[in-house]
């Protein structure tokens, strides 16, 4: 603490921002697109707004260790807010935009909020609706005032008065600012961001300025971010990766954050702003490739077999040569040309001609999906993380990327396994507390100081790690072997043609399956046979169908027979259920996940019929239609044998 | 709400139209105020669509006088409408089909254009100033319309209720005082029509447009209009405020039918 005015080191945001305005103050730090045109703001102006809202927030009577609720989507101004929120030593909780009322009020009661900064009208409804329940909330501040001519509240201000506020404050008082800023230290705590809460109330994660910035540092060394890369930021705010990806590296490397127009517009803003360095959930990857291969199924005949061509070329020796792998020059050459004419092309109308690095995460991306934009020279790769490590456990190293591995353990974080195969992980990165939840905390960090994150997985053989499944639905089948359910409805949903599935064989002696097929691929398969269906039950029960789930599950069989470890987890006995998983029958989450336990209870005499030998069982359910009415679907389902393969080799699992 | 209704602007009296033998219009006077929201009712064939079109000039009645902003005349002619502020939307939607949406709504800009047709040609001095100043208006109607996604879009790919955004959006660039929408809500469902509400309630109340309006969901119309005028069979049957126009007896009777 030798330097007083604490500038010296560089170890919380505000500090890193300030830096930014001085060393690259023109330098592109945010884009927004408005009224069509891309307008830039360099760091030296995000540094001058984020002063006056910091100071305007101030004004009004934030206080250090307040927390601002920030809700919307990825704005500007929202990041600033995130920004000054920090400079004032306060704690930034960002909340899902689409959100319902109720659920913001839990968040706002749970955190304590007294202050808000809103994107719009209909954020400020759901405040207003809430405001009974929230008696703390003193003051909501919006920034886009359309609409809000006729809202006379006091309680609500807008951003543009409350930057104007703030800007006469700092001139009047400039020492202000620079005072509060060098008060804020590394261990306090920098941002809040709350567990989706699958598995009960959502917690809010406390996470300190020092496992943000060293989490992010820790990256942009592993990919090499400099200052030009250009990044879109349009996953919600409220999301541990936007945070890290948009506003923990951008501060750390200086990079460009660009944010899109609308929620519907990202696509052509996509192509238009050409990201350097990318991220996107598995099912952003799919719709795009899904919409390319629709695309090319309506070109011209010559058009598809260039097409074909180069997927051909590219599928043989695309990933070899992104990886650095030695390649004959033939296929070099042919590669050359296929990106000539057909690949180089679809990454522009992507928008992916300028990717250094890409990543996926969230789920469990296909094997096919991930192949695919390998193949045509976007280096994607996965990695490993969840709110409460910062989104940064394991990364895939370039060069060495594994289909079904999520990389080595990024620098600085230390990954070990327990007993059962739960992962447990240390380093600067890990979460200073959940939110007044000592118990939970205690519970999740254990006496040697890891993080239990609750997946089970194992390290192959070149220190990869492989996740399998949640911790807790990780069970043993009669003969011993390790029962990962997740890992195997994941394989099969890699089908196009499988939507969900649920598997059983905790404490069996072998795997059957739930399937539930996906209609309009299944749907799409069968017409073009030329075979008339009346709805999802009557396709379900189709032999063709039958027949088409069957050559799956027994691809999959074949894939658990390679791998020592899965091996006894081929699946004997399936059926295709007779009516799609649905939340609306409480039998998936809201988040589309399935409720194990529900299904099995609800579908028990499927579960007896399948280890019973049976070939057929009558079933009649009750379900919810959307409009609230109650409705019986009764089918007789037909239980299917699948052939098992002989496990590969004499390996077995150490 | 804010906006406050002002005195009559618009005043047609006696308006009479036939084609040939046939009676579209007979004897028909009402009034429209500023910035209200006046609604025309009626079964098919009542003569709402002739009506709007005696109002912007396109038909010309035989007998009555339309008063527009102090303006005394027996009949209007399009162009000097539209130079007059009323723009207007068509029950069969009426844009250019294989152009984008920019251009379709830049051409509701066409009449404030003040750069002769070389100097646009060759997008050259004044011009290219003013083509940028439409522009920046036109990307404030996109923004009002939430049709940011499909700006570049042509037209005659989107689905019909993104049509009859984009027509509205069209009739907004031109920045009208008034504006007649015939049947705006048509063949929508009802989550369009909620949106399309929406608008219509935002043009008026924001940029205090008076609007004129021809739809048949009863709901919609109950619901939005400050006032309501009915025909039936080319004839006023009623005036007044939705509530005193719903109860009607021979409003009732045009929309139920009668029990012989």
């Amino acid at each position: 603490m030798s330097d007083p005015r604490g500038q010296a080191e560089l170890n919380t945001f505000p500090r890193l921002l300030m830096q930014h305005a001085q060393q690259r103050p023109t330098r592109p730090a945010m884009r927004e697109k408005e009224y069509g045109i891309w307008q830039t703001y360099s760091w030296a102006e995000v540094a001058q707004n984020v002063r006056a809202i910091a100071c305007g927030l101030a004004e009004l009577g934030f206080k250090r260790g307040d927390r601002l609720g920030i809700i919307g989507d990825n704005r500007p101004r929202l990041y600033w807010s995130v920004a000054a929120c920090q400079c004032l030593g306060g704690i930034p909780v960002m909340m899902y935009q689409d959100a319902v009322a109720e659920e913001m009020a839990y968040v706002l009661q749970d955190a304590e909020i007294k202050f808000a900064v809103v994107e719009d009208q209909e954020q400020v409804d759901k405040m207003l609706e809430i405001r009974e329940q929230c008696p703390l909330l003193e003051h909501v501040i919006y920034d886009d005032s359309r609409g809000m001519r006729h809202y006379a509240d006091t309680f609500l201000l807008g951003l543009d008065e409350l930057q104007s506020m703030g800007t006469a404050h700092d001139k009047s008082q400039p020492d202000f600012l620079d005072g509060e800023i060098s008060k804020g230290g590394p261990d306090d705590v920098s941002v809040m961001l709350y567990t989706s809460g699958t598995t009960g109330k959502p917690k809010g994660v406390c996470q300190t300025h020092d496992a943000f910035i060293q989490s992010a540092k820790g990256g942009c060394q592993f990919d090499k971010l400099t200052e030009n890369e250009d990044i879109l930021s349009y996953l919600p705010m409220a999301w541990v990766g936007d945070h890290l990806f948009s506003y923990a590296q951008a501060m750390v490397s200086g990079f460009t954050i660009n944010c899109p127009e609308s929620g519907e517009t990202v696509m052509t803003d996509l192509r238009e702003i050409g990201p350097t360095y990318y991220f996107a959930p598995p099912r952003v990857f799919e719709n795009l490739l899904t919409t390319v291969l629709i695309r090319m199924e309506d070109a011209s005949w010559l058009k598809r077999k260039i097409f074909a061509f180069a997927m051909d070329v590219a599928k043989r020796c695309g990933g070899e040569i992104l990886d650095g792998k030695p390649v004959s020059s033939s296929d070099r050459f042919q590669y050359w040309l296929s990106n000539l004419l057909i690949l180089g092309p679809l990454k522009n109308v992507l928008g992916f001609s300028r990717i250094r690095v890409a990543y996926t995460a969230g789920a469990a991306i296909g094997p096919d999906l991930f192949r695919f934009y390998r193949s045509i020279g976007i280096n994607l790769k996965q990695l490993y993380g969840q709110t409460e490590t910062c989104a940064y456990v394991c990364l895939q190293p370039d060069g060495q990327i594994k289909l079904d591995s999520v990389g080595k353990p990024a620098p600085g974080v230390e990954v070990k396994l327990a007993e059962n195969g739960e992962i447990l992980v240390k380093g600067p990165m890990l979460l200073k507390a959940y939110y007044k939840r000592p118990d939970a905390t205690a519970e999740s960090i254990n006496e040697d100081g890891y993080f239990l994150t609750g997946d089970a997985g194992f390290f192959d053989e070149d220190g990869h790690l492989k996740i399998i499944d949640r911790a807790k639905d990780v069970g043993k089948l009669n003969s011993g072997s390790i029962f990962a359910p997740n890992y195997i409805e994941n394989k099969l949903k890699f089908f196009q043609h499988v939507k969900e599935a649920v598997a059983f064989g905790n404490e069996r002696d072998y795997v059957t399956a739930f399937i539930n097929i996906d209609l309009e691929a299944v749907g799409n398969y069968v017409e073009r046979r030329g075979l008339a269906y009346s709805g999802y039950t009557d396709l379900a029960a189709q032999p063709m169908v039958l027949q088409l789930i069957k050559e799956c599950v027994e691809e999959i069989n074949a894939q658990l027979a390679a791998d020592p470890m899965m091996a006894d987890s081929q699946i004997k006995r399936f059926l295709i259920l007779h009516k799609e998983l649905d939340a609306d029958d409480g039998e998936l989450t809201r988040t589309r996940k399935v409720r194990r336990k529900f299904v099995s209870e609800r579908y028990a005499v499927l579960i007896d019929a399948l280890y019973s030998g049976k070939s057929e069982q009558h079933i009649e359910t009750d379900v919810k239609y959307e409009d609230g009415r109650q409705g019986k679907v009764s089918a007789d389902l037909k239980i299917e044998e699948a052939k098992t393969f002989a496990p590969q080799a004499a390996k077995t699992a150490a | 709400m804010a906006r406050e209704i002002g005195d009559v602007i618009l005043k047609m009296e006696g308006i009479s139209l036939s084609f040939g033998g046939v009676k579209a219009l007979t004897n028909i006077s009402f009034d429209v105020r500023e910035h209200e929201i006046r609604s025309i009712i009626g079964p098919n064939g009542a003569g709402k669509s002739s009506m709007l079109n005696v109002i912007n000039g396109v038909y010309h009645p035989q007998e009555g006088q339309v008063t527009f902003r102090g303006e005394v005349r027996r009949d209007m002619e399009p162009h000097k409408a539209a130079k007059q502020g009323i723009a207007r939307t068509f029950q069969n939607i009426a844009l250019f089909k294989g152009m984008s949406v920019i251009d379709n709504i830049m051409t509701g800009r066409n009449l404030k254009m003040k750069c002769n047709v070389f100097h646009h040609a060759l997008h050259w001095g004044k011009a290219r100033a003013e083509e940028i100043e439409h522009r920046k208006k036109v990307e404030e109607v996109i923004d009002f319309l939430e049709i940011q996604n499909i700006r570049k879009t042509p037209v005659g790919r989107l689905p019909y209720g993104l049509q009859k955004r984009v027509e509205l959006g069209r009739a907004l660039a031109a920045e009208p005082s008034m504006m007649l929408l015939d049947e705006p809500m048509a063949g929508m469902n009802v989550e369009e029509k909620q949106d399309m509400c929406r608008f219509i309630l935002d043009v008026n109340d924001q940029f205090g447009t008076t609007i004129v309006l021809i739809e048949h969901d009863m709901g919609v119309v109950m619901d939005i209009s400050d006032r309501v005028v009915v025909l039936d069979y080319g004839k006023k049957i009623g005036d007044g405020e939705p509530d005193e126009v719903k109860n009607n007896p021979d409003v009732i009777a045009a929309y139920l039918g009668t029990s012989h």
